[in-house]
């Protein structure tokens, strides 16, 4: 598969993913603890792609949604922005609720 | 012309900032005492208003592509209003310290 076409998939199958340098537990980069500490204390499960560990996402994410920088966030397909803005929708409130709203579009209908 | 200047000017002509603050944190990171790789920007702008934060950071992205495709590792963004700006009461927040990850980008 392409690699765009992975990151597609990615974002199209997780409610919440983040892109980062490292792991939320072991994040590589101050931006990336970050945003990455931002989402967990949203309480919202999300994933995260280390893009240390993936150089073909590493060199390619910049031109999938034309964001130079990482961390980058997605939520329901979406990208949010890097760190800064994760940042700010965390300190006004909205971070998780944006959150829940995909978690809970992403949870299969009940019978 | 060092890299803060080039930024500072790019910004002011695009943007017409009402408050304009470029700092090169690089000292924080673990680059080179002349990297110029890590920045933070602090605009605040009336092209703002009515545009969406992504969109924000998205003109400033492009405004310093050619600073991002040559060393400019990281960029602190803070856009805002002068509305947004006065209700903040005029800070830029503290910018993360280093992890370490600087080399492996």
């Amino acid at each position: 598969m392409d690699v765009l076409e992975r990151i597609g998939e990615q974002v199209k199958s997780h409610a919440v993913v983040i892109y980062m340098k490292g792991t939320p537990q072991f994040p590589q980069c101050g931006f990336s603890m970050r945003a990455s500490a931002a989402l967990k204390e949203c309480e919202v499960p999300f994933a995260y792609v280390n893009v240390l560990q993936d150089p073909e996402i590493f060199e390619n994410l910049p031109r999938f949604a034309d964001w130079p920088t990482f961390p980058q966030i997605y939520i329901d397909g979406e990208l949010v922005g890097g760190c800064d803005i994760t940042l700010e929708l965390h300190a006004s409130g909205d971070l998780k609720s944006m959150m829940e709203r995909a978690a809970a579009k992403a949870e299969p209908e009940a019978d | 012309m060092s890299r803060k200047q080039r930024i500072e000017e790019k910004i002011q002509e695009a943007l017409q900032p009402m408050y304009l603050d470029v700092v090169d944190e690089s000292y924080m990171h673990a680059v080179p005492p002349d990297a110029e790789s890590h920045f933070k920007v602090l605009v605040v702008s009336e092209t703002f208003i009515d545009v969406p934060l992504v969109e924000r950071h998205r003109r400033l992205n492009g405004l310093l592509d050619g600073e991002l495709r040559q060393g400019l590792h990281a960029l602190t963004m803070h856009t805002w209003t002068p509305e947004e700006w006065h209700e903040k009461g005029g800070v830029a927040p503290e910018s993360p310290p280093c992890q370490g990850g600087s080399q492996a980008g």
